[in-house]
């Protein structure tokens, strides 16, 4: 599986090189990676069919419990068909869709990034490396939102993706690590088992809070729903990609995977059915008010993430026999939706790309200029439409056969589900027949049929549409039987008919499908009562991100005009404030009294007369400092600077410390050379700051010294290991020298003087820079452009 | 003996720290090379003054003799120093270009100038 994952990664780097040389070929090459990941996936198919599940676990950070570890069951296996299968298609179709567009190469780099790491995400056994894998899709995914950057909309349509999914990773992550913790490993396939410990473990409600959190930004769950239509700014394939079977999707499988570690209470059931539902019907709703083709298929699939996470929450009901239902229907349903709504993103790529038209209202009679485009979306419509034997009426009937077996809520939820299934077929007719159907409708490009590859991927998926419900056992079971298991957490059986008998669900269905093309005809009358209901939008939740998104930017530029001043002085004053109000704090909190005991006990004279060389020598540093800060003559304030340099100096040698003497007085003597040939031209110190605030300053720097010596009083009296023992007695035997100051720093430390060189050397050739560097012109310039121009004339 | 040098640091803190908040540059360097040194002396004097011998291993020795300074902290002073002279000798020359660009030596005017 790492094979996979890496081979996508590769090929992402390399694209922008094949773009180059493969030219027109490029989406055929390309599309090999996928397709090669698909097979290696697919090679476990058999495996997975008869119950297996498949672990593989590569070594990384072992000590912090992360690793690159694979697990591979129904569900991930669906999923990683579903990403590698589309996504070579995908591939292919954007060759042609993005013909002669010169950021290409570019564009498949970000696309190949976003497969592999979504591959990664739904293979990844570790929840810590499962959400690196996550994090790098809302990262690619910004830039292939941002794609055409030149337009505003989508810049800010990509940031905010970023920031609605990235805000809900952050509260993922911390979700992941407490349930890591509470399940007692990082582990999916071990936490899965922990469903018990987890249901059990005081921490349970604030972990499904946050992967809530997570799930529902990155699945555009209501109310988070509106960073997805707005995604759309993103080229075709694009959109195709990310809402048919990935991006939005990953938020849906975290759900389903993390299900049998988490579900079974009465909060993960009503918090999922509640909010999926209510997603279904405003999702389905926003659908039919749109007229542009990737506006209604946007809004569409937020409808149909929502009937996801619907089945997901119902998949723990009470009766057994609903909830089978609701796994099962899971599965279909989310296959049979990745199916169809692919192919239909895909056709409306190909509308736009062949006619320069969005607008579905302005579209028409489409399917004598492009026939097989035409296909694609009657077969993909008509599996979205729910209609039988197509793989989607098995979806829809399963939906309503678990609403419909729930004894509880049985009728509001049955009702949300055929009202859905009823906006779901006026959109499939919005985009699979409108634009075909009717008299042409004059275009601002002339329509052709689409080149191979762009009608390629369409028609292939709308068949498989048509092929999973014709076959069903034989083809569809293998996978849609695993998948249902894995969202169980328990091995299902599962036996699939598209003919359950007349019964309530086929009743809702044929009604469905009756009102909605009688709707669909009356949709000009409907549109027009519905219109004045548009205000409503307005004060939907995305003003709510907008809100916090211009609050943060004002509260940023409130505290960067509060703090920002641009003054040194004034950063100084707020540190050291601060570090001497918190430090000071913390010392007040310490027991200082044996300190302070400690020094009444000092006899003066004794002390005097014993420490006669320290207390000499710091009356010399004192008076130099006081003269430093005092002397208004540039001059004698170098001169006192040497003298606490040599003061200082003097310090080191009396407490046994040479060779830090010897370094000083020759540092403090080229020290104050250089500050003397810097200084000599200069004027007198005037005095600038006024007397108040030189008397701030002055208490302010007065507690800061205060602190420090208290500072220095409490860490003598630490009684702490030395670690510098272990260099005494090893200086000789292992590093050969008798001085030991000098064997730490050329042997046992001598990264750190290689570090110290280092910086010397950037010293160096930053002081040489500056001195080699001419003074700018530009003021004279300014004073007498005249010259300036001649003289560089002249030169 | 700890207490004296203790004082001695409080007091080459607050001197360099007040200079650091003075408009004048040359101060402000000069408050650097105050502050420089308190480090180095606190480090010094925090690590404990032991013994006025020095860390030396005695001819005909494997290990030092009698009790001796902690070369430890030694070590970490020496390249401080060395670091600290780098750092000035940059600032100064920084400031002497500075000053020839902007004629002035008062921040609050450098803030004003582009050149």
């Amino acid at each position: 599986m790492l094979i996979a994952v890496l081979l996508l990664f590769a090929l992402a780097l390399a694209a922008p090189l094949i773009d180059r040389a493969a030219g027109r070929w490029t989406g055929a090459v390309l599309a090999l990676g996928p397709l090669a990941a698909f097979l290696i996936i697919a090679r476990w198919l058999p495996d997975v069919a008869a119950g297996e599940t498949i672990t593989q676990v590569h070594a990384w950070a072992d000590a912090l419990d992360i690793r690159l570890s694979f697990y591979l069951d129904g569900l991930s296996l669906m999923f990683a068909l579903l990403i590698s299968g589309i996504g070579t298609l995908i591939v292919f179709y954007a060759g042609t869709y993005l013909e002669g567009d010169p950021r290409r190469g570019r564009f498949y780099a970000w696309l190949l990034i976003f497969m592999a790491s979504m591959l990664g995400l739904v293979l990844a056994d570790n929840i810590i490396s499962m959400f690196i894998f996550w994090e790098l899709t809302s990262v690619s995914s910004y830039f292939l939102i941002g794609y055409d950057h030149h337009r505003e909309s989508a810049r800010k349509s990509a940031l905010q993706a970023m920031l609605v999914t990235g805000g809900g990773g952050l509260a993922l992550l911390a979700g992941l690590i407490m349930l890591g913790v509470a399940a007692g490993s990082m582990e999916v396939s071990q936490i899965i088992n922990e469903g018990e410990v987890l249901r059990e473990h005081a921490w349970y409600l604030p972990i499904v809070i946050l992967v809530f959190a997570g799930c529902f930004t990155k699945s555009a769950q209501f109310p988070f729903h509106f960073w997805l239509p707005n995604a759309m700014e993103a080229p075709t394939p694009v959109s195709a990609y990310l809402h048919s079977s990935t991006m939005v999707k990953a938020g849906v499988y975290l759900l389903a995977r993390l299900n049998p570690a988490l579900g079974a209470t009465d909060v993960w059931l009503y918090t999922l059915v509640i909010f999926g539902g209510v997603t279904m019907l405003v999702g389905a709703y926003l659908a039919i008010r749109q007229v542009y083709l990737k506006k209604i298929l946007a809004y569409s699939t937020v409808s149909a993430l929502g009937v996801l996470v619907f089945l997901t929450g119902l998949s723990n009901v009470d009766s057994p026999e609903a909830a089978q239902y609701a796994g099962k229907a899971f599965a279909v349903f989310l296959l049979a939706h990745a199916l169809y709504k692919a192919t239909l993103f895909l056709v409306a790529g190909t509308i736009t790309h062949e006619t320069g038209e969005k607008d579905v209202t302005k579209l028409g009679g489409l399917r004598r200029k492009m026939p097989l485009t035409a296909l694609a979306a009657a077969l993909a419509g008509a599996s979205m439409a729910g209609l039988p034997p197509f793989f989607g009426f098995l979806g829809k009937e399963l939906l309503l056969d678990t609403t419909v077996k729930n004894p509880d809520w049985m009728l509001p939820l049955t009702i949300a589900a055929g009202v859905a299934g009823f906006l779901f077929v006026i959109v499939a007719l919005l985009i699979a027949v409108k634009p075909f159907w009717g008299a042409l409708k004059e275009t601002a490009q002339h329509p052709h049929e689409a080149p191979f590859a762009m009608w390629f991927g369409p028609a292939l998926l709308g068949s498989l549409s048509l092929l999973f419900g014709l076959f069903l056992n034989p083809l569809a079971r293998p996978i849609i039987e695993p998948t249902a298991s894995a969202v169980m957490g328990v091995p299902q059986e599962v036996k699939l008919a598209l003919w359950h008998g007349i019964n309530l669900p086929l009743m809702i269905s044929v009604a469905a499908v009756v009102l909605g093309i009688l709707a669909f005809l009356g949709l000009p009358i409907i549109s027009r009562i519905l219109k004045p209901f548009d205000a409503l939008n307005r004060i939907g939740p995305e003003r709510g991100y907008y809100a916090l998104f211009n609050g943060t930017l004002k509260l940023a530029s409130f505290q960067t005009r509060l703090l920002q001043s641009g003054y040194l002085r004034v950063y100084l004053f707020i540190t050291i404030t601060m570090s001497v109000g918190l430090i000071g704090w913390q010392i007040l909190q310490l027991d200082v009294l044996p300190i302070v005991d400690q020094f009444r006990e000092i006899e003066v004279v004794p002390f005097v007369i014993e420490n006669l060389y320290t207390l000499i020598v710091a009356a010399l540093i004192l008076i130099g400092t006081f003269g430093a800060v005092h002397s208004r003559s540039r001059l004698s304030a170098i001169a006192s600077l040497g003298v606490v340099g040599y003061g200082v100096a003097l310090i080191y040698i009396i407490h046994g410390a040479p060779d830090l003497a010897i370094t000083q007085f020759l540092i403090e003597t080229l020290t104050v050379i250089l500050f003397v040939l810097v200084f000599y031209h200069l004027p007198q110190f005037p005095r600038i700051s006024s007397v108040p605030a030189r008397v701030r300053d002055l208490v302010v720097s007065v507690a800061a010294g205060v602190m420090m010596t208290v500072l220095v009083l409490i860490a003598t009296n630490l009684e702490t290991e030395k670690i510098s023992d272990y260099f005494a007695e090893n200086s000789y035997e292992l590093g050969q020298g008798r001085n030991i100051v000098n064997v730490i720093l050329v042997d046992f430390r001598s990264m750190d003087t290689l570090g110290e060189i280092v910086v010397l050397v950037i010293a160096a050739v930053g002081v040489l820079a500056l001195l080699k560097l001419k003074p700018p012109r530009e003021q004279e310039r300014k004073n007498n452009p005249h010259e300036a121009d001649g003289r560089e004339e002249a030169s | 003996m700890e207490l004296i040098l203790a004082i001695v640091i409080g007091a080459l803190y607050a001197a360099g720290l007040y200079l650091m908040m003075r408009r004048n540059l040359v101060k402000l360097i000069i408050g650097l090379v105050l502050l420089s040194q308190a480090a180095n002396l606190l480090i010094f004097t925090a690590a404990g003054l032991r013994s006025p011998n020095a860390p030396l291993i005695p001819p005909g020795e494997k290990y030092p003799v009698g009790d001796f300074a902690d070369p430890l902290p030694q070590a970490l002073i020496l390249t401080a120093i060395v670091i600290g002279f780098g750092v000035i000798a940059f600032t100064l020359v920084l400031f002497h270009r500075a000053y020839q660009s902007t004629g002035t030596d008062d921040l609050d005017q450098m803030k004003a100038t582009d050149t």
